[in-house]
């Protein structure tokens, strides 16, 4: 009867699929015993299966079957008078094991009801080809050039507004063409009206003006022209500057304007005069 | 037969013994027996050609020096981009039928500025810690964004609700062995769910050089390279998430770049050095996306009507061969 023994380090079990409590005993083996009774489910339905001396002769008729009721208290009732004069140890085990396998097969229903979670199986030749990809993909995205690309294209079309002191552009086509044009003046004066919006210039614009008020009201007539260009000048210098050196406009322009205003163009006259 | 007598007469000046010694015509170097010689003579068969190969880049460098202006152009160099097989649902940008598509799809309430963006995160049951956090941290990188748990609840039952309350997207992060994997994001009033393979996320704390929390202001979005009809419209969903107005002010700018259908995102504070010059510092999570799945309705697994699937053994028999 050992050859349906299998054991583990605390316990032998008996793999016969008859066996009531599933230890090998010689008073739970099928086999030892001429009367015997289990209980099995199938398909969710319990049947209760007994074995007599009887018919050990013959073995297809061997283990009578009997549908238990899916009621709880009546499949005890059923197998307490199926086994009616069985021995008690028998009895006994047969609703332990009635038990265990109703209440697994109500968490099997209430299981189902619920998610499952579906386990898809990785594939490990796969997995590894997708990672080498993304490795390879990564470089060839060059993230940060693209995203700085992008964001200066977006600067160039204005997406921006107004808030950067950048307007390129213009200022670009300015340079390019001739100072002395009327043209390029009145770009440069429009530049200049953008600039006054500016958050940074905006005090050295006031100052200026009104330095160039109080230089006005030292100097004769005729200077004022040369003044508004060089100012003019001044400023486009300064805007053209402005990426390089913010913060070192207003600086320059709080220091007295005896000397920096003029100092692109008629610097010897203007020093000759302020001093 | 030409290996042997070719690299006699044109090593120069190179060390005596190895380098004048001919190979015989018939030789080949898998014939010899012994491993140790027969590694040493391929070592020198390889310097050999090392040899040859840079002595002939040095002569065409040279002749196009020579010529000058009259040099013919560089060769391009083949990348896989360059290569990639021509997809005939790329998108053209004056394509109307492509515009009309797009005026009149699940997402031309959003683009005409209609709706405003409300977004769900949540995750698959029992979310672990990294999870956790990575969704904390999406929430405040999606502005309007909110995180519930899901404690058991079906998704099929929490999306009418979510209708309900006026969310317009579902974004739910699955988890495997407590970290994030994959991602369902789903346009809620009737929009397509796409379900894509989340990859190598990280979160603020592991990258390198990161700036301060991204605060509220509504970031800008930059979408590269979506370039057929389905990444044009997976491109859209991903839009949709933000909303449409940025704030400049703010500096931000969250990526969705495409290269050879997997997604990269990146979430980034900018500065304008210069006229030329920006300046990018990383802030906020990075992951990878790859599409699994589009699916015409809200999230449904088994009745949905699919408008694309990744079909492994069609769709990934050639290298060249990109869907996004």
């Amino acid at each position: 009867f050992l050859s349906f023994f299998s054991s583990t380090k605390t316990q032998n079990f008996c793999r016969n699929e008859y066996n009531l409590t599933g230890l090998c005993n010689r008073s739970s083996c099928p086999l030892a015993n001429s009367q015997y009774a289990t209980v099995r489910e199938e398909k969710g339905r319990c049947y209760l299966y007994m074995k007599t001396i009887e018919r050990a002769a013959f073995p297809r008729r061997l283990w009578e079957r009997v549908l238990l009721s899916k009621n709880y208290e009546k499949a005890l009732e059923e197998i307490d008078e199926n086994l009616i004069y069985w021995p008690r140890f028998i009895r006994h085990k047969c609703k332990q094991r009635f038990t265990k396998i109703t209440q697994y097969l109500i968490r099997i229903r209430k299981l189902t009801l619920k998610r499952q979670r579906k386990l898809v199986p990785l594939r490990r030749k796969i997995e590894r080809r997708e990672n080498r990809r993304e490795e390879k993909a990564l470089i060839a995205a060059q993230l940060d050039n693209a995203i700085e690309k992008e964001l200066l294209e977006r600067l160039k079309q204005d997406t921006y507004g107004d808030i950067y002191n950048f307007p390129i552009h213009a200022f670009d086509k300015a340079l390019q063409q001739q100072e002395a044009e009327s043209e390029s003046e009145s770009e440069r004066e429009e530049e200049d009206d953008d600039d006054e919006g500016k958050r940074e210039f905006v005090e050295a614009e006031d100052s200026e003006l009104s330095d160039f008020e109080d230089m006005d009201k030292l100097e004769t007539s005729s200077e004022e022209e040369q003044e508004e260009e060089e100012e003019v000048e001044k400023e486009s210098s300064q805007s053209k500057s402005k990426g390089k050196r913010p913060l070192k406009g207003p600086a320059r322009r709080k220091r007295p304007y005896i000397e920096i205003e003029y100092e692109e163009e008629t610097e010897p006259g203007t020093k000759t005069k302020a001093a | 037969a030409g290996e042997g007598s070719a690299p006699g007469p044109e090593d120069g000046a190179g060390p005596p013994a190895p380098q004048r010694v001919l190979f015989p015509p018939t030789f080949s170097v898998s014939e010899i027996k012994n491993k140790q010689r027969r590694h040493f003579m391929f070592l020198r068969w390889k310097q050999q050609q090392r040899k040859e190969k840079l002595a002939l880049k040095k002569k065409r460098r040279k002749e196009r020096e020579a010529l000058g202006d009259k040099a013919p152009p560089k060769a391009v160099p083949k990348t896989i981009e360059n290569q990639r097989v021509y997809d005939e649902t790329t998108v053209d940008p004056n394509d109307e039928e492509v515009a009309f598509d797009e005026a009149t799809d699940e997402f031309a309430p959003y683009f005409n500025r209609q709706t405003v963006p409300k977004i769900l995160i949540t995750t698959s049951d029992r979310p672990r810690g990294r999870t956790v956090r990575f969704c904390e941290q999406l929430a405040t990188v999606i502005p309007n964004s909110h995180v519930y748990y899901r404690r058991g609840l079906a998704l099929k039952r929490i999306i009418p609700q979510c209708i309900a309350r006026d969310f317009t997207d579902l974004i739910v992060i699955n988890e495997d062995r407590k970290i994030p994997n994959g991602l369902v994001l789903s346009h809620l009033p009737d929009g397509p769910t796409a379900h894509f393979r989340m990859s190598s996320v990280r979160l603020r704390k592991e990258i390198k050089r990161k700036g301060k929390e991204p605060t509220e202001h509504v970031p800008e979005v930059i979408l590269n390279n979506f370039t057929t009809r389905l990444g044009h419209s997976i491109g859209r969903m991903f839009a949709a998430l933000f909303p449409h107005d940025p704030q400049f002010i703010g500096r931000q700018v969250a990526t969705f770049h495409n290269q050879r259908d997997y997604i990269f995102f990146r979430f980034h504070r900018y500065i304008f050095k210069s006229e030329k010059k920006v300046g990018i510092q990383e802030l906020g999570p990075r992951f990878t996306l790859k599409l699994r799945s589009l699916q015409k309705g809200t999230f449904d697994s088994k009745f949905g009507e699919y408008e694309w699937i990744h079909k492994r053994r069609e769709m990934d028999t050639s290298r060249r061969k990109f869907h996004l």
